[in-house]
């Protein structure tokens, strides 16, 4: 140790002050990665189990019946020392072509094994769509009210304490009151019209609050100066508030849109169908769209992998079922980003 | 006191501070108020407050308001922070109206009409008795269509109508030689004192009759400074002028009668000439010749 290097403000690696700076880093760093590490591996567990069922290794390298097709029974059967696997249409196609009276011939059974899950692709994405108009429209709506208009009395401060504790509170109640009210006493029956009004109650509270923080985050010169223009309160709002606080309330649909996707208690008693083989554009009139019953992926997940017997063949569709998924929600998510993005180029301030 | 009054030599307060001096040349030459600071308008009493009180829930912010503001003039308000002039400036187009719990008593006579009786349109009002705010807020839109916002929502969209408006608005704030080259970017490119030209033609394209203006000066430089209070000027030949101000040698800058205001109270209200150099009440010439505020 030179004289010259001994100065006060020395670093000394070994003080415990020092110690306990690096010991705190490495902890938050080990949980951060650790956190990385599980969410990798789920995903990844999923994705390279899923793959098998959802992309092939030849042309068109995906599995199209998979992609396009509804759920069958898959047949597996032995057939001059070759194992075939064919799902219930293949099977009595496969069946006319060999001259083989299909009723007769014997194979081990699978159900739901087979086929393909569009229905339930299509579904998710209705259900998705429907209940974000929904709830953006009431939310945003409610919001508005609630920030622009609303006194603070001592009613609307027990109306948001109410909205806050309703996001608390599980889906499986929305689920139950969402049967208790649409389905049974409004007599809408299982329908798609039933779940979006179910799923966007249980987001509504997310959509409402977000919203609303957004609205009050607009500058109050924004507000000021189109009033002092001879502006409506309405025209204020319309024109001045509501643009600037679009991408926020955008923002708070993402989150909303992945759960909506995702959650399996709103829709089993509401909306969803565990087999159906009709699509739902095939619908026979217009009400009839609204009120038929769709197919959905995170119950189909729920289905396969716990209401009937599990099997090699029931774990490919699961796995692959949930891949798509995943890409299904990520693909809504990434749309909305993709809206909160151009409305934030749009009306930066 | 008496003898500080003598001390005075007319014109040694409205000396510009040495600052502005060199920088801005023309600012002496056009705010040097005139010995007579009648209003160019004559009489016409344009902004008439009767017995105003004022109250935020409990609190009483304004107490027995009365003061006449004459057409075509510039009005300034001083005093200290708190003393209730920018409540009084903002009852003039009820802009409080927009803070919960609120309360006028008493009369704004604008145009011979109580602005306060229960059949009065707040938005025409509004439309008459314009407004500039101590933070410029220009939208996040164009610079043309910040200035065309006020006559849109009033239903007028005629394009070569919008496009008159717009190079006489502009051109009325003295913006336009700056900003018609680039009248379709963004208003908040402009600099901080160009944004409160902006907020002024903003104000001035739906043709009030009177402008309030709550410190528009305060977060500009002294250079962007003069070119406003050089616009005020010019302004007052078709407006009636109402500013608040923390800055007193603006005030007798730029206005022809100064009201002095102390714990929401009016406590003088004069030329501005007699306020600054020869004021009756013993607080305002403490504010004025800056022992306290």
């Amino acid at each position: 140790m030179s004289e010259s290097k001994a100065h006060i403000f020395r670093h000394n690696p070994r003080s415990w002050t020092h110690r306990k700076e690096r010991i705190a880093m490495c902890f938050l760093r080990m949980m951060t990665y650790f956190i990385i590490f599980c969410a990798s591996y789920l995903f990844l567990d999923i994705a390279i189990k899923g793959a098998g069922t959802v992309f092939s290794s030849s042309f068109p390298f995906v599995n199209v019946e998979f992609l396009s097709g509804s759920p069958q029974t898959l047949h597996v059967f032995e057939w001059q020392g070759e194992k075939l696997e064919m799902s219930d249409a293949q099977f009595r196609a496969w069946a006319t072509a060999n001259a083989i009276d299909a009723a007769g011939f014997k194979t081990d059974t699978y159900a739901y094994s087979g086929g393909g899950i569009l229905p339930a692709i299509i579904g998710t994405v209705l259900l998705v769509i429907g209940s974000m108009i929904i709830a953006l429209v009431l939310g945003i709506l409610s919001a508005i009210y609630l920030s622009e208009y609303a006194r603070d009395t001592k009613f609307i401060r027990a109306i948001r304490l109410s909205i806050v504790n309703l996001a608390g509170v599980p889906s499986i109640v929305y689920g139950l009151f969402g049967m208790g009210l649409f389905v049974l006493y409004l007599g809408w029956g299982v329908s798609l019209i039933a779940g979006w009004f179910t799923l966007a109650f249980m987001v509504l509270p997310i959509i409402i609050t977000a919203s609303e923080q957004s609205l009050r985050a607009v500058p109050k010169g924004f507000r000021e100066g189109a009033l002092a223009l001879g502006a409506t309160k309405w025209q204020t709002i319309r024109t001045n508030v509501l643009p600037y606080a679009l991408p926020g309330i955008l923002t708070s649909s993402v989150l909303s849109v992945a759960r909506v996707a995702g959650e399996t208690a709103p829709i089993m008693f509401t909306a969803a169908y565990a087999m159906r083989d009709k699509m739902p554009w095939e619908a026979d009139s217009v009400t009839g769209f609204f009120t038929q019953g769709v197919m959905a992926l995170p119950y189909h997940i729920y289905v396969v992998s716990s209401k009937i017997p599990q099997n090699e063949y029931t774990a490919r569709m699961q796995y692959g079922t949930a891949l798509v998924f995943m890409i299904v929600v990520a693909s809504i998510a990434l749309l909305s980003i993709y809206l909160r993005q151009r409305a934030r180029e749009r009306y930066r301030w | 006191m008496m003898s500080q009054k003598n001390n005075f030599p007319p014109t040694l307060n409205f000396e510009i501070p040495a600052m502005s001096e060199q920088t801005i040349p023309t600012a002496r030459t056009i705010y040097r108020p005139t010995a007579t600071v009648q209003g160019p308008g004559g009489d016409k009493v344009s902004i008439e407050v009767r017995d105003l009180n004022f109250y935020y829930g409990e609190k009483q912010a304004l107490h027995g308001i009365n003061i006449s503001i004459l057409e075509h003039e510039v009005t300034a308000f001083i005093g200290p922070s708190g003393c209730g002039k920018s409540t009084l400036l903002r009852c003039m187009n009820r802009m409080n109206d927009l803070i919960d719990g609120t309360r006028a008593e008493g009369q704004i006579l604008i145009e011979g009409q109580n602005i306060y009786d229960k059949d009065v349109d707040v938005i025409e009002l509004r439309k008459h008795v314009g407004m500039v705010f101590q933070k410029s807020n220009p939208f996040p839109m164009s610079i043309y269509d910040n200035i065309t916002y006020g006559l849109k929502i009033q239903g007028r969209k005629k394009k070569r109508e919008l496009d008159e408006v717009v190079e006489k608005s502009l051109r009325g704030a003295a913006l336009w030689d700056e900003a018609k080259d680039r009248l379709h970017e963004s208003g908040l490119s402009l600099s901080g004192g160009q944004q409160q030209r902006l907020c002024i033609a903003r104000a001035i394209a739906v043709e009030p009759d009177i402008l309030l203006m709550d410190e528009p000066c305060s977060a500009l430089d002294p250079i962007a400074t003069a070119r406003v209070e050089e616009l005020i000027h010019e302004l007052k030949k078709t407006f009636t002028i109402v500013i608040v101000t923390h800055n007193m040698q603006q005030a007798a800058r730029v206005s022809d009668k100064t009201a002095f205001f102390y714990l929401g109270n009016l406590i003088e209200f004069n030329q501005t000439e007699q306020i600054f150099l020869n004021p009756s009440d013993a607080q305002t010439e403490a504010y004025v010749s800056g022992r306290f505020g």
